[in-house]
Parts: C-alpha cells; structure tokens; sequence
C-alpha cells in the first residue's frame, strides 16, 4: 500500500514561504560575492583609499542585516518546523483544492 | 596613573558583580520565574563571547599591522549567522533532539558514539584552545602594566610572568565556583548566560566609548576622522586576496566548531526561534564591534608614541589624553571580554574532558575490577562527585596549559596571530562535522583519518613554529624534517611562497577533506553509525529513535539504580515516575520498552554524553542489540514509507499502551481471585480456632459436673481470651471497613513530624526482635496539620514491617525525611532483601504476604495504611532500587478534610470487597 503521491502544486501561501526560504539561503552567498569584490578594487593597479573600502565593507554588512531581519519577519514560525524535505508540501491543509 | 591595588579591587567587585547575577539568575529559574532569561536578546548577547580580548584589544593591533583585514575575522561569522537556514537550524535541532553537550559529543554520537572520536576531537581541542587561553591571560596582563605602569608592579605581582600566573589562579577560581557548582541534567548554565550576556553589553559599550571619543572627540567628526583614515600609515587598501579568503573561511568554521561557541550555540539553546533573531541581531553586534577599530588604530599611530604595542591602543589613547575615566571603562571591557572567554571555553572543555575521558575511563576500570558493578546498589562512590571534581580539575588543567603557553612563546607576539592559531585547530572539526550532518556516507574512519591528518599538520605546520626556535629546531625550520627540503614547516611539498597562515590551512584542511572523504567512501560504516547518521542528516524528517535496546532482558531497578547516581534521586524517581505513567503503569517502574531505554539513554547523554550514556547503558543491559526494525529503517530509504511507518507505529504505541494496561488488570484480577480463595480460607481458620475452643470448653463446663474451682476458673479464663482475640479481630476488620468506606472522620491537629515519629518507634520496638534506627531528627523537624495519630499508625506498621521481615544479620532501618514541593515525603529503608519484583505491586492489596512462613498476621497492615494515606491526601509507595525494602510515604504538610462521605480514590483490588483481618 503506498500513500497516495504529494500534489504538484502549492497553494499561494506556502508558495511565498518557499520563496523565503530560498531567498533565506540564498543571502549568505549573496554576502560571500560582495565581501569578495574588494579584492578587485586594486585589481586596475591604483589601490582604492582605506575609507571607500570600509564604508562598501559596512554598507554590505548593513544590508545583509537588514534583509536577515526582513527575511525573519516573513517567514512563518509555524511552518518553520519543515517536516518534509522543502519540495513537498508541508501538510493536506496547503494543498490546492 | 592608577595603582595595582585600584585595579585590583576594580576586578574583584566586577567578577563579585557577575557573580550575584548568575547567583539571582540561578535562583529566579529554580523558581520557575526565569522565562526572561531565556530570551532570544540573552541568546543573541551570549553569542558575543565570540568577541574575546582578541576583539577588544587585538582587533586594534591587528588593523593597525594589516589594514582593513582584521575585518575578515568577524566576516565570516556574519556569513554563518545570515546563512542559519543552511547549517546553524539543522545542528541546533541535532543538538537538542539528541542531547548533545559538546562538539566532540556531537562528532562522537554521529559516528556510532565512538568513543575514539570524542577523545580524539577532546584532545585537540584541548590542544587548539591553549594558544586561545594564552592571549586572554596575555592581554589582561599587558592591560595591568599598561596601566598602572611597568614599574609600579609590586609583589605578588612582580613581574609580567607573576601577573599572568595570578590571573591564571583568579580565572580558575571563578570558573570553578561559576561553572560547576552543580551539575546540571542538561548541561545548561542559566547563570553563566545571563553573566556573559552582562559581559557583552560592558564590553560592547566600552569600545563604542572609546571609538566614539575618537572619532567625535578626537577627530572632530565622521568626515574628519575618513580624511585621517586616507592620510594615515595605513595608506591604501590593497588585501591579500589569499589570506582574505582563507581567513574569513577559517573564521566562519571557528564560529561553529570552537567548543566555547558550540557550547552557547548550541548546547545553551534554550528555544531553536532565538536563532531567527540571532540571524540577524548578532551580526549587528559585531559590526558593531568593528566599527570603530580603525578610526582607534589609525588615531593611536597618530598620536601615540612611536614603538608603542598597537594591540593597547584601546587603552593607551584615553591614558595619554588623561581620560582616566575612560580608560577603566576600557580596562573594564578588556577584562570582562577575557574572562568571559574563558569562563565559557573552560566550562565546555571541562566536560569534554570529564564525559569523554574521565568516565569512560573510570568505567573501564570499574569494568575490569567487578563485572556490572554499575548495576549493584550501593557499589562504590557517587558518579557525580567523580564528575564534578574530574570538571573541576580539567578547568584547572586547561588554564595551567594556557600559561604553560604564555610562558613558552615569550608572551611578546601580536594578539590575533596567537587567535589565528586556535582557529585553524578547531576548524579541523568542520570537515567531520559538516559531513556528519549533511552526507550520509560519512564513516567513523574516515572522520578519525581526516581529523588525525589535520591535527598532524596543523602541529607541525603552525603551532611548533609558534614558538619560534625554542621547540623546533632552527634547521628543520629551514631545512624540513630529516633535512628534507619538502618536509619544511612553512612550505610543505616545496610550495613556498605563501603566507604560512594560509599554507597551514590549506594543507591542514585539504589533506583534512580529503583523507575524511577518501577513507569514508572506501570503508563500510557499523549499523549503528548507519543509524545516526540517517538520524543525523534526516533530523527534520524523522527525530525518532536511534537504535534498539532488546528490551525485557534489562532489569528496570538496575538501571535506577544507576540512573539515581548520575542524575541525582530526585530527578531520576521523577523521570522512572513519568515512564512508568506514560506506559500506564503505577510506580516506579516502567517496563524496559526500546523507546522507554531509548529516553533513558537519551536522559543520561545530557549528563555525560552520547558514548558514555550508550555504554553505561550497554553495561546494565547486557549488550546493545540493533534491531530488524532499525535496519529495515536504514534500508529503507524512501520517504513516503518511513512516515507511512511512523503512522502505523503510533497506532502500535497505542495499543501497546492499552493491552499493557489490559494485562497489567488482568494480573491484578486474577491474583485477587487467588487472594480471596486464600483469605476465605485463612480467615475460616483464623474464627475457627477460637471458636471450636469457645465451644469444647464450654462444652466440658456444661457437661462435667463434678469439676474442681481451679479447673473451673481456667476453662472460663480460655474461653473468655479467646472472646477477646475474636472481639479484636472483628474491630479491625471494622476499622478497614470504615476507612474503605471513607465514613471516618479525621482528627486534624497541628504536630511535629519528628514526635510522630519518636512515637511510632518508641511504640513499634517496645517488645519486637531489636533494630537498629538510623534517623536525622532535624530533618524530620517539619510541622504538620494532618491526623497524627493515623499517621503514627501508618509508622508503627511500616517500623514493624522492617522488624518482621528484615532478614539481614545486622537489621538496620534508615527514616529519611524530605520536603518536595509542599509535601513531606517519609522514605523507610531497611537493609534486607526487599520485596521481590513480582510482587511490589502486591503488597499493598489486601490479605497479601510476602512470605507465607514468617507472617504473623493475615496480610492486612499494608491494605490499611494504604486507606489511612490515601484519607490523609497522601501516598504510600514501594521504592524500588534502594538496596533494600524501602516505603516511600508522602503526604501534604497540611491536610484537606474531604469529609467522611467522599471515598478516596480506590484501586482495582476493591473490586471485591471482602471483609478484613485485623492488623498483626
């Protein structure tokens, strides 16, 4: 006896959920290319001042704090706890009708 | 300029400070009033000890010597803490599911809690911590010369060595006093969060002091303070890009794997939702606590003397503008970020050593002396006082090995090149750790060759050079070992060239990855680690069980009994109370189900790790058996069929459950059908007796006409004490009547409990066979409003009880008295044999005995104490695994009348109701 298969599609809710996570794991490496963009700034052989690389440095760390506090109020603490692997639904109730 | 002295006192009243806020914070969460304690700001704030001494002073020095690299440090930790969704969620919830109390429990428990691994990742951790440990005692002592002046250093303090030393001693007395004066169930500190998280704010505070003194103070404002930045020593930006990259890749896998983080990360987690905040608040906190490093730095080349150690900018600037004040605020921030540094990574290096080396060891041994020693009540020490002093030792240990390394590399390098080489130790954790959590073909092989190569290497390659020629000799520093050219610490393999931070982390950690990956995809994991690692990887799939226990073979008591010694009586009755409950069982003992084993295997682990709790377990079990079900769990990979499994196990649970209690009814029923045929006819001969001697004398009266006075007189005297037995027998039989039928009404008075007991022992030892009677008179000095005289009766029979059965050479009774959550609890211990498990459950049913040759009476006296307790609001229990028969009385310090029409609660053993035999 198999259990009947998980429906394609998510209902709009979940589908934002999954978003948010995906944007949740996609913001380090997004900071990881930023972060390694200063390694470029000498690249045209003129060293760019101390001053414009620590305010790009901070100005980087702002936003990825700011979208880590963003991503946190969107995501839902109740269906935080994924008991499934993210490509099926989470329950019956987010199946379309 | 300040005093020794004046410093001095500062430090003590600030660790005293700390101190009365873990002691408050300790004492609102026994009381159940500590919900703010575990809030996700807590959480965030005892991150911070990320931030050691190396942030507060180092950070400067680091920025002044190299530029904008320092930021590196505090870049990849930020990357870890946004990027939580990927890691961070998964290993809090492996950590919380599976009771995991340190990184090496953590490795350990995913390979087949091997206990090789643990000890392995012990000692380098141990090993990579010292040079950690070195810079915190390094940089509180250069804060004392700094301030109070090289010259003014006064005995005891006299030179740079004797100011570490005795920073040293103080770190370890505070932990000591800190970290380890209880041991706790789960190895969580309440006290020493909320004291670290004061620690982060003071310390926080003091540097955006400072940087706000330089920058608004100083310079003049932000625009200024940039146009110094471009003008200063430090020039242009131009990063390596190699150390860049490896540095804050070795600072990210620092983040997670140092035992000090991995303590608070992790094993502190009180709620996995504190992470979503933590995600974005803790990197908030350290740039922050970056922000101002290289305004200090570049001001402090500025204006500070020329030689001067970079690394006390922090300190000095203030000092040489005469802001005495802001300078010990700074000193303040610097002592606070050591200590709590080293408070945290001692704590979480203790246990390891004393989970993973101290108690396998001891257990060894005790293994070799006596066979299942654990399993024998009263079998040597208590296991937890072993444990707190093996903590205690290893705190001491550790902070001596600190300074074993202060003294050996001179105590002269910068701050963060010391830091730098603990990281690069600990990050050899990530490879296993990372493979543990996300690979399912991971083996504890190849985790122990990967670890093994990478610890070789980082010896060789980073911390022997460390200490410059004084281990390694100049010519294998030159030359390599052997002479080999290719073996050179600094350019293994003839790649020279690289910076030597960056060569040690790629070939530690590249030899490290490759040897794990190579030897795991070539060995064969053992079921068990096939287990946890499918419990490891899958953790949000399925958190069940790990591995089978083959139950019915152990010995429930046996395993109390072992149980009582770690996690303490209490803890471990209630917890044997609750199985026993959930499996809808009475008392203390719960059948020993897998998933009944399996809590109490998982209870113990967060005492003393996964691989010990398996092997003390194993010990009382007999031998861990990993069932068909288990295997068919790991064959079985699909998704679908483990939660269609999971379904039908719960519906199997519950009916389990339920015949449980089915059988556990029927038992009872069947025996009290035994019982009445034997009470019938016991109680036929007991009237019997008298009766046919009543009739035959009375008989011999009537008939024989010609008797004498005297022959008279003493046939009526049998008759008439042969009334009187009948006459006693049937009020007691009334008395039980009365109380089962709750018609008696109490006689509530106000009474010490230690009278009551004077009284009952005075009464039950006037004319019984000698015992003797161990009791603490103080403990017992509680008062009482309950019917007393019931209560001496419920004594006398216990005390008698003891007298009657109590078969050892030397009878001897323990009355130990406790009061838990407003209820006495009486508990009388002997040192007999105690009552057989099977029939524990029957004692207190009515015409039960224990041994039909040594009763004097029909087996009524424990059925009505039973009625007496359960009238006074209380209970009366056998207490299993006390190494002797032991009764465990309760009753509330004050009772309820609940009137003489409501029944107590009855047990099935009133199904029939019969009438009763007086009390012997």
């Amino acid at each position: 006896m198999r259990p009947p298969a998980p429906p394609l599609f998510l209902e709009r809710r979940s589908y934002r959920q999954r978003r948010v996570r995906d944007a949740a794991r996609l913001l380090p490496l997004l900071g990881v290319v930023l972060w390694l963009m200063p390694l470029m700034f000498a690249a045209d052989g003129d060293p760019a001042p101390t001053s414009r690389a620590m305010i790009y440095i901070f100005g980087v760390w702002l936003g990825l704090i700011a979208a880590a506090a963003a991503l946190t109020l969107g995501l839902d603490p109740a269906t935080d706890d994924s008991a499934q692997p993210a490509d099926t639904p989470e329950t019956t109730a987010d199946r379309p009708d | 300029m300040a005093t020794m002295n004046i410093l001095v006192a500062v430090c003590l009243a600030y660790v005293a400070l700390l101190f009365g806020v873990a002691f408050l914070a300790e004492r609102a969460a026994r009381n159940g009033r500590g919900g703010w304690l575990s809030s996700p700001v807590v959480y965030t704030l005892s991150l911070s000890i990320y931030c050691t001494a190396w942030t507060f002073y180092g950070a400067v020095g680091y920025a002044a010597r190299s530029g904008l690299e320092y930021l590196t440090i505090y870049l990849g930790p930020t990357l870890v803490m946004v990027g939580w969704w990927w890691g961070l969620r998964k290993l809090v919830r492996i950590g919380r599911t599976q009771r995991i109390t340190s990184v090496a429990d953590l490795i350990s428990s995913r390979y087949g809690k091997s206990g090789a691994l643990a000890v392995v990742v012990t000692l380098l951790a141990i090993l990579g911590s010292t040079p950690y440990i070195a810079l915190q005692l390094q940089s509180v002592t250069l804060s004392f010369a700094a301030f109070a002046g090289e010259d003014s250093l006064t005995p005891p303090f006299g030179d740079r060595n004797a100011t570490a030393f005795w920073v040293a001693v103080g770190l370890a007395l505070f932990t000591i006093l800190f970290g380890t004066r209880n041991l706790d169930v789960n190895e969580r500190h309440p006290g020493v969060v909320i004291a670290i998280a004061l620690e982060a704010v003071v310390k926080l505070c003091a540097l955006l002091a400072v940087g706000v003194f330089v920058v608004w103070g100083l310079a003049g404002g932000v625009p200024q303070m940039l146009a110094r930045i471009d003008a200063s020593a430090l020039t242009a930006f131009q990063p390596d890009g190699g150390r860049w990259v490896a540095l804050t890749f070795v600072s990210a896998a620092a983040f997670l794997t140092l035992p000090r983080m991995f303590q608070v990360l992790v094993v502190e987690n009180a709620d996995e939702r504190h992470l979503r905040t933590a995600s974005w608040a803790f990197p908030a906190y350290l740039m922050a606590m970056s922000l101002f490093v290289v305004p200090i730095a570049v001001t402090g080349l500025e204006l500070m003397p020329a030689g001067s150690n970079p690394d006390l900018f922090v300190l000095t600037l203030p000092l040489s503008q005469g802001r005495e004040g802001l300078a010990m605020l700074s000193f303040i921030g610097g002592f606070s970020s050591a200590t709590s540094m080293v408070i945290v990574a001692s704590i979480a290096l203790s246990t390891m050593v004393s989970n993973h080396i101290v108690v396998p060891l001891w257990l060894w041994l005790r293994g070799d002396q006596e066979q299942g020693a654990l399993g024998a009540p009263g079998a040597g020490g208590d296991l937890r006082q072993l444990v707190l002093l093996a903590r205690r030792l290893s705190i001491a240990g550790v902070l001596a090995l600190g300074y074993l390394y202060f003294r050996l590399s001179g105590g002269g390098a910068a701050l963060a090149a010391i830091g730098l080489i603990s990281f690069v130790a600990v990050a050899q954790f990530l490879p296993a750790l990372l493979g543990g959590i996300f690979w399912r073909g991971a083996t504890r092989t190849g985790a122990l060759t990967g670890l093994c190569a990478g610890f070789v290497i980082w010896l060789y390659c980073l911390l022997l050079p460390s200490f410059g020629a004084g281990i390694l000799p100049q010519a294998v520093l030159e030359n390599g070992l052997f002479g080999l050219t290719w073996l050179r610490p600094e350019a293994l393999f003839g790649i020279a060239g690289l910076d030597p931070l960056v060569h040690a982390i790629l070939w530690s950690l590249g030899l490290n990855t490759l040897g794990f990956v190579i030897v795991s995809l070539a060995s064969f994991p053992t079921p068990l680690e096939r287990l946890q690692g499918a419990q490891f990887v899958n953790v949000f799939q399925h958190s069940q069980t790990a591995q089978g226990w083959s139950g019915g073979l152990a010995q429930t008591e046996d395993l109390m009994v072992m149980a009582q010694r770690i996690l303490g009586p209490a803890s471990a009755q209630d917890f044997f109370q609750a199985e026993a409950a959930r499996q809808g069982l009475k008392g203390y003992l719960p059948e020993p189900t897998p998933e009944f084993l399996q809590r109490l295997e998982r209870e113990l682990a967060g005492s003393m790790g996964a691989a010990t709790a398996h092997t003390m377990v194993a010990q009382s079990m007999g031998r861990a058996m990993v069932s068909v079900d288990d295997l068919m769990r790991v064959a079985d990979e699909t998704q679908q069929m483990i939660e269609y499994q999971g379904q039908l196990e719960v519906k199997s649970t519950e009916l389990a459950r339920t015949a449980r209690q089915l059988r556990a009814a029927n038992e009872s029923l069947t025996q009290i059908s035994v019982q009445k045929d034997a009470f019938l006819s016991q109680i036929s001969h007991e009237l019997r007796t008298p009766m046919t001697s009543i009739r035959a004398f009375s008989e011999i009266l009537r008939d024989s006409g010609g008797m004498d006075e005297a022959a008279r007189q003493k046939y009526a005297g049998i008759i008439h004490s042969e009334a009187i037995r009948l006459t006693r027998l049937l009020d007691d039989l009334l008395d039980l009547s009365v109380l089962e039928n709750g018609q008696v009404s109490l006689n509530l008075r106000e009474g010490r409990l230690s009278d009551v007991i004077d009284q009952a022992i005075a009464a039950a030892t006037a004319a019984g066979t000698p015992l003797a009677i161990r009791r603490n008179p103080l403990a017992a000095a509680i008062t009482l409003c309950t019917d007393l005289d019931r209560l001496v009766q419920v004594f006398i029979n216990l005390i008698a009880n003891a007298q009657k059965y109590c078969d050892a050479p030397r009878p001897e009774l323990t009355i130990a008295v406790s009061v838990r959550r407003g209820r006495a609890i009486i508990d009388f211990v002997d040192n007999g044999k105690g009552v057989p498990r099977a029939q524990q459950e029957m004692i207190f049913q009515k015409f039960a005995r224990v041994s039909d040759m040594k009763a004097g009476g029909a087996g009524l006296g424990l059925a009505i104490c039973r009625e007496i307790m359960a009238r006074l609001g209380g209970t009366i229990a056998y207490l299993p695994g006390q190494g002797g028969g032991a009764f465990r009385v309760t009753l509330p310090l004050r009772a309820a009348d609940t009137g003489p029409d409501r029944r107590p609660d009855r047990g099935p053993d009133h199904a029939v109701d019969l009438p009763a035999e007086p009390l012997v």
